[in-house]
């Protein structure tokens, strides 16, 4: 063995370089040289391998599916763009959209509003903290199927939630048979899933501001409102990005919701009355899976994952747009698309 | 529990420091928001207990009733119930053993290691976390159809035995805690790449392991639309599956499916509850740093 090749050797860039100027001509004088890597190379290779057949393929695979008509059986027949047109004058894909921005609307703004009020009122707690962390996560870690059965049923004609309606005297809300009726309940379990698991990431994003800044702000004879305004909102950015754009990818693709309880109901039809549950994912598992169409199915695949790009990034420059001006997110948000409109 | 005594920065969060009312206030919210948390769960144990008449009549009975026993058996000679729930213990547990391992071993290479196109390595791996899992479903699922791995555990197993996510974190926690002196140490005494790994650093990542296997462990046990598309043989599903064909098959029979659904939620808030504590703290640590 050489010197390069010694492994506590800890300059390991410069061993880099002095290989790479040896050539490979040095190869057969000093084998241990690129062996030193074998172990570091092997180690991580088990994630590129996997990546590369079950990710990396499928990828490009799915690409090339969607030009092509298949049922998954026969031949595929070449069609070109021809999916994508056929997508875009698909009604139903675009209700579909049209549900799952809804939903995600509708779900989304109260849960990380719910979330941080509640991750405040337990920041200022100090007794049995971990007990109340365990109960506002248990939601999140419940299988989404049989909590979907739970709350079908809780909103049934005759079910729970009209019952307790018919106390204070409403009757017969249509909670899985009317539009709105349907996009609330979705709703309201996406919320009752997610407000504890976000209220957790924003109480950890709470507990990491110095108490110091709070010691400064009470000294400057700051009170409670100009405190949460001014130190706490600016110091939870971070956190609250992190929760927005998870919060977007996983709420452009809900499924399991909406396809567990309506599959149940007596109206059989994917997406429940008048397909106001049908989301983009439920859409395109139903033409691929039960229709057969993997073109198309592959097709709507990159359609959603453009929408969640954009999305995202949308997200992204709403939440951390106003980094440096702290006079609000807003003006700064219309001064960067003035600019870009000026470009 | 016993009562937290800590002091907390919350001392100067001026919610906190509030008149006698505002606390009465504070700790009423919050334990109306813990009733909600929790009620669906009662209400899956009244639904399971009774008979369908009580869950539909008005008012609705409240109470759990005496006939709990007698719809888990109906459940038992409904649906396959132990075979599903073997496919998933076995497809998690399977799983996640796979994950830690490969995870582990790589993020202890990208954390301790240099070597050739590092940086890029890493790059790209962070950039696959970006990919949404449903843009390539289709494909996905005639990869597997491909390899005769359509209605094989293979299927639930495989693709997902190394993740970037779980190599990020691990590779964050092997940087903090993992001190350089212990692995020289190590290499005096002759040991290679592997035997570092496993003797050195693989003790001191417990914590973290601990943390990515529940994490992995509920993911794979609650998934649903990967294993609904690609276990073709109505024979061989997960738990999840069977619960979403019962609630098909039976719908007019609430009892005997909500009898299903606490069955198939038990044996996973068991794990959870077992290692709440570590994981609350640890996923709270994770999603602050990134």
């Amino acid at each position: 063995m050489t010197t390069v090749a010694d492994p506590a050797d800890a300059g390991a860039p410069a061993a880099d370089r002095a290989e790479r100027a040896d050539g490979r001509g040095s190869r057969a004088k000093a084998p241990g040289g690129r062996r030193r890597h074998v172990g570091p190379l092997l180690a991580i290779s088990p994630f590129y391998v996997l990546f590369a057949v079950f990710g990396a393929f499928p990828v490009v695979f799915s690409l090339y599916l969607s030009f092509q008509d298949w049922d998954g059986i026969g031949d595929m027949r070449f069609v070109g763009l021809k999916q994508y047109g056929w997508l875009l004058e698909d009604s139903v894909f675009w209700h579909s959209v049209l549900n799952t921005f809804e939903i995600w609307f509708l779900s989304t703004v109260p849960m990380l509003f719910l979330a941080l009020v509640l991750a405040f009122l337990l920041h200022s707690q100090v007794r049995f903290t971990g007990a109340y962390r365990v109960a506002y996560f248990i939601p999140n870690v419940t299988s989404m199927v049989a909590m979907t059965v739970v709350f079908g049923s809780v909103f049934a004609q005759t079910g729970l939630a009209n019952s307790a309606l018919r106390l204070v005297g409403v009757d017969g809300v249509g909670w899985l048979s009317s539009e709105w009726g349907i996009k609330s309940s979705l709703s309201i379990m996406i919320i009752w899933r997610w407000v504890g698991y976000n209220a957790l990431i924003f109480l950890a994003g709470l507990q990491a501001i110095p108490t110091e800044h709070f010691e400064a702000a009470r000294v400057d004879g700051a009170n409670s409102w100009q405190t949460l305004f001014r130190v706490v909102l600016p110091q939870l950015r971070p956190v609250v990005l992190f929760a927005a754009v998870t919060s977007t990818i996983n709420g452009l693709q809900i499924f399991t919701e909406s396809q567990v309880l309506f599959q149940s109901t007596d109206v059989g039809t994917t997406g429940g009355p008048g397909q106001e549950g049908m989301t983009i994912v439920l859409y395109l598992w139903q033409k691929a899976f039960k229709d057969h169409q993997f073109g198309y199915g592959a097709a709507m695949g990159w359609l959603l994952f453009a929408i969640i790009a954009v999305f995202t990034l949308i997200n992204w420059r709403l939440v951390s747009g106003s980094d440096r001006e702290d006079r609000g997110g807003i003006r700064s948000l219309l001064r960067r698309k003035g600019a870009r409109n000026g470009r | 529990m016993a009562a937290d005594e800590r002091t907390t920065g919350s001392a100067g969060l001026a919610i906190g420091s509030g008149s006698r009312l505002t606390r009465v206030c504070v700790r009423g919210v919050l334990l109306l928001g813990v009733l909600i948390s929790l009620f669906p769960f009662y209400w899956l144990v009244v639904m399971a207990s009774g008979t369908t008449q009580d869950i539909y009549q008005y008012p609705p009975k409240l109470v759990p009733g005496p006939h709990l026993l007698d719809n888990m058996r109906r459940v038992l000679d409904t649906v396959d119930f132990f075979g599903s729930l073997l496919n998933t213990v076995v497809a998690a547990v399977l799983g996640t053993a796979l994950v830690l391992f490969f995870d582990s071993l790589a993020a202890f290479a990208f954390a301790k290691y240099e070597f050739p196109a590092k940086k890029l390595l890493f790059g790209a791996l962070l950039a696959t976390y970006m990919i949404p899992a449903q843009l390539s479903l289709v494909p996905q699922f005639v990869t597997m159809a491909e390899f005769g791995w359509a209605g094989s555990l293979k299927a639930l197993i495989i693709p997902g035995a190394a993740n970037a996510f779980g190599i990020f974190w691990m590779r964050q926690y092997a940087q903090n805690s993992l001190p350089d002196e212990l692995l020289d140490a190590g290499r005096i005494d002759g040991a290679g790449f592997f035997r570092l790994y496993w003797q050195v650093a693989m003790p001191l990542f417990r914590p973290a392991l601990a943390f990515l296997g529940i994490f992995t462990f509920i993911s794979i046990w609650n998934d649903y639309i990967w294993p609904l598309v690609v276990m073709i043989d109505p024979d061989k599903v997960t738990l999840q599956v069977a619960l979403a064909n019962l609630n098909v098959l039976y719908n007019t029979d609430y009892s005997l499916v909500m009898a299903g659904a606490l069955m198939s939620v038990i044996p996973l808030i068991i794990v959870f509850l077992l290692g709440a504590r570590h994981f609350l703290r640890d996923l709270a640590a994770g999603a602050t740093k990134m």
